[in-house]
C-alpha cells in the first residue's frame, strides 16, 4: 500500500496562507487569554479544593447545590463530571475557602453537608478506608478472635473496601450487598457501627496557595528550559538559523495550543503542561526530520535555490511525516477516548499538539529557513544555511552502523 | 555473515528473555493468575491507580531556629550576669521570618571586648556584629543555620516515618520534597480518609511536666484579676485543653497558672503505653529514663501536696495533685477514647517533632478512581497498539511484521525496565507507553519510507536496505534526543504522575533505538540472507 508516490507539492509557494492560518489561531487564541477567558488554571496552579463525588442515583445538582449552600459554600461550583451514567459530581472551591491553616476543612465541609442524614454515633462506610473498619472490627470483635485478629480483621476489612471500590465502582446501595463478600457476622456488627450514606469520595484535590504559585513557576521554568534545550542541541547539530527556526515553531504550538485551551475553556493542569512539553519534543521530531533531509539535499544539490530544495526535502518526507502523525494521532486518539476522565485534558492537549506539531514543520519552520536566506542575500552576505562540516557526519554515521 | 547474524539473534533473544524476566520474575505458577499477580509483584504501581493519599507537609524550620536562638539568650542572659556586664535589653526583632537574630542593647563599650569573647565561646555557631548607639547583633553563622534547618527536615523526616510505620500503612513514601523549601512529601497507599494520619503527623507532641501554680481560670482576664493584673514572674498562662475534646470545642475555654520551667520534657520518656483507669477510663501511662526519673523524683518530693501540670504542645493536659514523691513512671488522663489513648501513647513513643508542619497539598485517589484509571488505560493502550500494528501490517506488509515485532519487543523493554528499575507506573506514565509505541514506530516509518526511496531509485535490495538505515539513523538519534531532553526536564520539574509519564516515555524512547533500528535490521538482514539474489523484498 502507498499512499504517496512522488508528492510535488509547491508548499512554500503557500506560505502566505498558512501565515495567515496560524495568525488567525494565534491571534485568537492570545486575545482569549488576555481578554475573554484568560488562562483557565486547573487546581494544580491556581490552588483550591476539588472533590469528586459518585452518586449511588443520578445526583440532582440543586439538592447538592442547597446542602453546601447550608454548609455556607456559597460559592461552590459543582459541575457533572463524566459520562451521566457514572452518577459524578465535581465540586469546586476557590482558593479563598482553602487556608493553609486547615488544609482539608473545605473537602470536611462538604463530605459533612453531603452526609446530612447520618444517624448520630455511625460511620459512613461508604467513606471508610480499610484502616478505619480494621480498627473498629478489631475493637468490637466480631467472630470472637481474641489475640490474633489483627490479620484477619485486616483482612476482613479490606474484602469489604474491595468489594465496594472494585465491584461496586465505590458505591454500596445496602449492607446486604456485603453478604456475598464477607462473613455474616462481620455484616451484622458494621451494620451496628457504620451507616451507608448515598455517595463515595472519589478523588480529592487540595491545593494550598504556596503549592499553586511554586508549582506555577516550576511548570513555566520547565517549558522554558525544554525550549532553550532544542535550541541548544539543533544549534549544536545544525546551524544557529535551524535552532531559532525550530524553537519559533514549537512557540507557535505551543501558543496554539494553550489558546485552544483558552478558547474551549479547559482548565491547564500539571498534565497538561506534561503534555505540554511531549508536543514541544513531537513538533520537533517532525521538523528535525525536514531538517535533515534539507541538510542532506543541500549538499546534493549545490546548484538550486534553497526554497527549491526546500521543497523537495518536505515532498520527500511528506509520506513518512503523514504516516506518522496518523499513527501517533491514532494512539492519541485511542487515549482521548478511552483513556478516562483523568487524563481528558491531557490526551486533548496531545491531539491538538499532534495536528499543529505537524503542520507547522511544513508550514512554519521549513519557510522561516528560506526567509532567513532570502533576506541574508538581500543584505549581499553568502548563504548560511550550509551543511554541517563533513567531519562531524562521518563520525554519527560510523556509528550507524551497527 | 551468517555466523553474525546468529550471534545478532542470540543477544536478541537474551534481551528478550532478560527483560521478560524483569516483568514477571519468575511467577510461582503460570496461570494468568499468578502472572497477574507475579507482573504486580513487580511493576510498582503509583498512588493514582490503586489509591491513596499524597500530602505535602512545609516543615517549620523557624520554629527550630527559634528554639535554638531562645537557649542562646538564655545563655547570654546567664554569661552576662555572671561577667557583670551591663545592658539595657536583648531582643528578637523579627522572630517570625529570621528567628536567629537576637540584638543586645545598652552594652557600655568597656564592655565590649568581653562581650566578644563570650560570644565566640559560648555561643560558637553565632556572629557579632556591632551596630549603632552601643548596640550589637548577634545572629547565626549561615553554614550553621542552614544546616538547624535541615537537620530539623530530617528530623521530621525520621519522626513521621516512626509514626506512620506504627499506623500498618504498607509501602509509604517519606521524602524529602523540592529543591531546599523544607518540605516533605509523604504517600501513603490504600490510605483514603487521612485525618487521622494528618493529625497524627502533625501533633508536634511536645511533652512537658511543668508545676501548676493556679486554675483552672475561665478566661485570661479571670486569671490576670485574680493575680491583681500582676502574673508572678517565672509563670506564664496556658489554655487548657484535651485532644479527647477536639470533637466538642464548643466548651468554655479554660486557663491555667503555670511555671516557666519544665520538670520533665518528652526527651526523658522511655517508653509510652495505652492503659485504663479503675474506672475503666482509657489513659496513657509513661516512663521514664534514669536521668529523667531522677529529675521527676527530686521535683515531686519538693512539691509534695502541691500540684503539677502535664503539657503537651503548650496546652495544659490535665492538672494533677502530687500525693507522694514519684520515681519514673506516669499516668495522663484526659477523658480519652481508647483510639485516642492509644494514638497519643504511639505519638510519645515516636518522639517530638522538632518543629510544627503545615499540610501544603493534599489529594487522596480513591481506590474504585484507581480501579477505574487502571482499566481505561490498558483499554486505550490495547486499542491505540492493535490499530498501529494492523496498519503497520497493511501499509508495509512483510515489513510491517518486522516494524511489529520489533514495537512488541519494545514495549516489552520498557516493561521489563520498570520492573527491574522499581521505577512507578502512573496513569500519565500508561500513557507515556502509548504515545511511545505511536511515536517509537515513527523510527520503522521513517526507515521503510527511506528503503522504499532507495529501491525506487533502483538500488538492489540489499542497498536499499543498508542505505535507508544509515540514513534514517542520523535523523532518529536526533529526534530521540530532543524528545528525550524534554523527557528530562519534566522528570526534573514534576512530581508524582507527571514524573512516572517522564520516565516511561525515556525508558521507551531508549528502548527504541534498540528496537527500531537493531532489531529491525536483523530481521530484514536474516530475510534477505534467505532470498535469492534479486528477489523483490516485500515492503508493501
Amino acid at each position: 500500500m502507498e499512499f504517496f508516490r512522488n508528492p510535488n507539492i509547491d508548499f512554500l509557494g503557500k506560505k502566505w496562507y498558512f501565515l495567515a492560518f496560524s495568525l488567525v489561531f494565534s491571534v485568537a487564541g492570545v486575545l482569549s487569554m488576555l481578554f475573554w477567558r484568560g488562562i483557565p488554571l486547573g487546581v494544580d496552579f491556581r490552588g483550591g479544593t476539588l472533590v469528586y463525588v459518585k452518586f449511588s442515583h443520578p445526583p440532582d445538582d440543586n439538592a447538592v447545590r442547597a446542602a453546601m449552600d447550608r454548609a455556607g459554600l456559597h460559592n461552590a461550583r459543582i459541575q457533572r463530571y463524566g459520562p451521566a451514567a457514572n452518577n459524578e459530581v465535581l465540586i469546586d472551591l476557590a482558593l479563598q475557602e482553602t487556608s493553609e491553616q486547615a488544609l482539608d476543612q473545605g473537602k470536611t465541609k462538604i463530605i459533612n453537608a453531603l452526609e446530612s442524614n447520618a444517624p448520630p454515633g455511625k460511620q459512613d462506610l461508604n467513606n471508610a478506608s480499610s484502616l478505619t473498619i480494621t480498627n473498629y472490627l478489631l475493637e468490637k470483635d466480631p467472630q470472637h478472635l481474641g489475640t490474633d485478629a489483627n490479620q484477619r480483621y485486616t483482612a476482613e476489612a479490606q474484602a469489604v473496601v474491595s468489594y465496594r471500590d472494585k465491584t461496586k465502582g465505590g458505591v454500596l446501595g445496602s449492607f446486604d450487598e456485603l453478604k456475598g463478600a464477607v462473613d455474616p457476622a462481620v455484616v451484622a456488627s458494621l451494620r451496628e457501627g457504620f451507616f451507608l450514606s448515598d455517595f463515595g469520595v472519589r478523588n480529592v484535590e487540595i491545593v494550598g496557595p504556596q503549592v499553586g504559585k511554586q508549582l506555577q513557576t516550576q511548570a513555566e521554568l520547565a517549558v522554558l528550559y525544554s525550549l532553550a534545550g532544542m535550541l541548544v542541541y539543533l544549534w549544536f547539530r545544525f546551524e544557529w538559523i535551524y535552532g531559532v527556526a525550530a524553537v519559533i515553531t514549537v512557540f507557535h504550538d505551543t501558543l496554539i495550543t494553550v489558546g485552544v485551551f483558552s478558547l474551549s475553556n479547559k482548565p491547564i493542569s500539571l498534565t497538561v503542561i506534561a503534555a505540554i512539553l511531549t508536543l514541544v519534543g513531537y513538533s520537533n521530531n517532525d521538523t528535525i526530520v525536514v531538517f535533515d533531509r534539507i541538510r542532506e539535499n543541500i549538499k546534493l544539490l549545490r546548484r538550486e535555490r534553497l526554497a527549491d530544495i526546500v521543497n523537495r526535502s518536505i515532498n520527500q518526507t511528506l509520506s513518512r511525516t503523514i504516516l506518522t502523525a496518523g499513527l501517533t494521532f491514532l494512539t492519541v486518539l485511542a487515549l482521548y477516548l478511552f483513556g478516562g476522565e483523568v487524563l481528558h485534558g491531557f490526551s486533548f492537549a496531545l491531539v491538538i499538539g499532534i495536528l499543529i506539531g505537524t503542520y507547522s514543520s511544513i508550514a512554519i519552520a521549513a519557510p522561516i529557513l528560506v526567509a532567513y536566506q532570502d533576506w541574508r542575500q538581500g543584505q549581499g552576505k553568502k548563504p548560511t544555511a550550509m551543511p554541517v562540516e563533513p567531519a562531524k557526519r562521518e563520525r554519527v554515521k560510523a556509528k550507524a552502523k551497527v | 555473515m551468517n555466523k553474525n547474524l546468529g550471534w545478532k539473534l542470540a543477544l536478541i533473544i537474551g534481551t528478550l528473555l532478560f527483560f521478560l524476566f524483569g516483568i514477571v520474575g519468575v511467577p510461582n505458577n503460570w496461570s494468568g493468575h499468578g502472572l497477574l499477580a507475579a507482573i504486580q509483584q513487580r511493576i510498582h504501581l503509583g498512588l493514582d491507580l490503586k489509591g491513596g493519599t499524597h500530602l505535602i507537609l512545609q516543615v517549620q524550620v523557624n520554629d527550630a531556629v527559634k528554639v535554638d536562638s531562645d537557649n542562646a539568650i538564655e545563655r547570654l542572659k546567664q554569661d552576662l550576669r555572671t561577667h557583670k556586664i551591663n545592658y539595657t535589653e536583648i531582643t528578637q526583632p523579627d522572630p517570625a521570618n529570621n528567628p536567629d537574630k537576637i540584638v543586645l542593647k545598652g552594652v557600655p563599650p568597656e564592655s565590649s571586648s568581653d562581650l566578644r569573647s563570650i560570644v565566640s565561646e559560648r555561643l560558637p555557631e553565632y556572629n557579632l556584629a556591632s551596630g549603632a548607639e552601643n548596640s550589637w547583633t548577634i545572629s547565626m553563622k549561615p553554614q550553621a543555620l542552614a544546616e538547624l534547618k535541615n537537620r530539623a527536615v530530617s528530623q521530621a523526616i525520621e519522626t513521621i516515618r516512626n509514626r506512620i510505620d506504627q499506623l500498618g500503612v504498607t509501602e509509604p513514601v517519606i521524602q524529602e520534597h523540592g529543591l531546599g523549601q523544607y518540605q516533605i512529601l509523604v504517600q501513603l497507599p490504600g490510605v483514603d480518609d487521612p485525618a487521622r494520619v494528618k493529625e497524627i503527623m502533625q501533633s508536634t507532641a511536645m511533652l512537658e511536666i511543668r508545676q501548676a501554680l493556679g486554675g483552672p481560670y475561665s478566661s485570661e482576664q479571670q486569671a490576670l484579676q485574680e493575680h491583681n493584673g500582676v502574673l508572678p514572674p517565672d509563670a506564664v498562662l496556658m489554655k487548657g485543653k484535651s485532644i479527647g475534646e477536639r470533637d466538642a470545642e464548643t466548651g468554655g475555654e479554660t486557663w491555667y497558672l503555670i511555671s516557666r520551667s519544665s520538670a520533665v520534657t518528652g526527651r526523658d520518656l522511655r517508653t509510652a503505653e495505652a492503659g485504663r483507669d479503675e474506672n475503666g477510663q482509657p489513659d496513657v501511662r509513661f516512663t521514664l529514663t534514669g536521668e529523667g526519673g531522677r529529675r521527676f523524683y527530686a521535683f515531686t518530693s519538693a512539691h509534695v501536696g502541691e500540684d503539677l501540670a502535664v503539657v503537651l504542645d503548650n496546652k495544659v493536659q490535665e492538672k494533677a495533685v502530687i500525693k507522694e514523691p514519684i520515681r519514673d513512671t506516669g499516668v495522663i488522663n484526659g477523658r480519652f477514647t481508647e483510639q485516642q489513648a492509644k494514638d497519643l501513647a504511639m505519638i510519645l513513643r515516636s518522639g517530638a517533632l522538632p518543629a510544627g508542619i503545615k499540610y501544603l497539598e493534599e489529594r487522596t485517589v480513591g481506590p474504585s478512581l484507581g480501579t477505574d484509571s487502571i482499566r481505561a488505560g490498558v483499554r486505550a493502550a490495547v486499542v491505540g497498539m492493535l490499530a498501529v500494528l494492523i496498519f503497520m501490517l497493511a501499509y508495509y506488509r512483510g515489513a510491517g511484521i518486522n516494524a511489529d515485532v520489533a514495537l512488541i519487543l519494545n514495549l516489552i523493554i520498557l516493561l521489563g525496565f520498570l520492573g527491574f528499575s522499581g521505577a512507578t507506573l502512573t496513569l500519565p506514565g500508561i500513557a507515556g507507553v502509548i504515545l511511545t509505541v505511536g511515536m517509537g514506530v515513527d523510527s520503522n516509518v521513517l526507515i521503510f519510507e527511506r528503503i522504499r526511496e532507495e529501491l525506487r531509485n533502483g538500488k538492489t535490495p540489499p542497498s536499499a536496505v543498508d542505505q535507508g538505515f544509515s540514513h534514517a539513523w542520523i535523523t532518529i538519534v536526533d529526534t530521540h534526543v530532543t524528545t528525550i531532553i524534554s523527557a528530562f526536564i519534566l522528570f526534573i520539574f514534576g512530581t508524582g504522575p507527571v514524573r512516572g509519564f517522564a520516565v516511561t516515555l525515556t525508558f521507551g524512547l531508549l528502548a527504541n533505538l534498540f528496537t527500531a533500528v537493531f532489531v529491525s535490521r536483523v530481521i530484514f538482514d536474516y530475510v534477505l540472507s534467505r532470498k535469492q539474489r534479486g528477489e523483490a523484498l516485500s515492503i508493501g
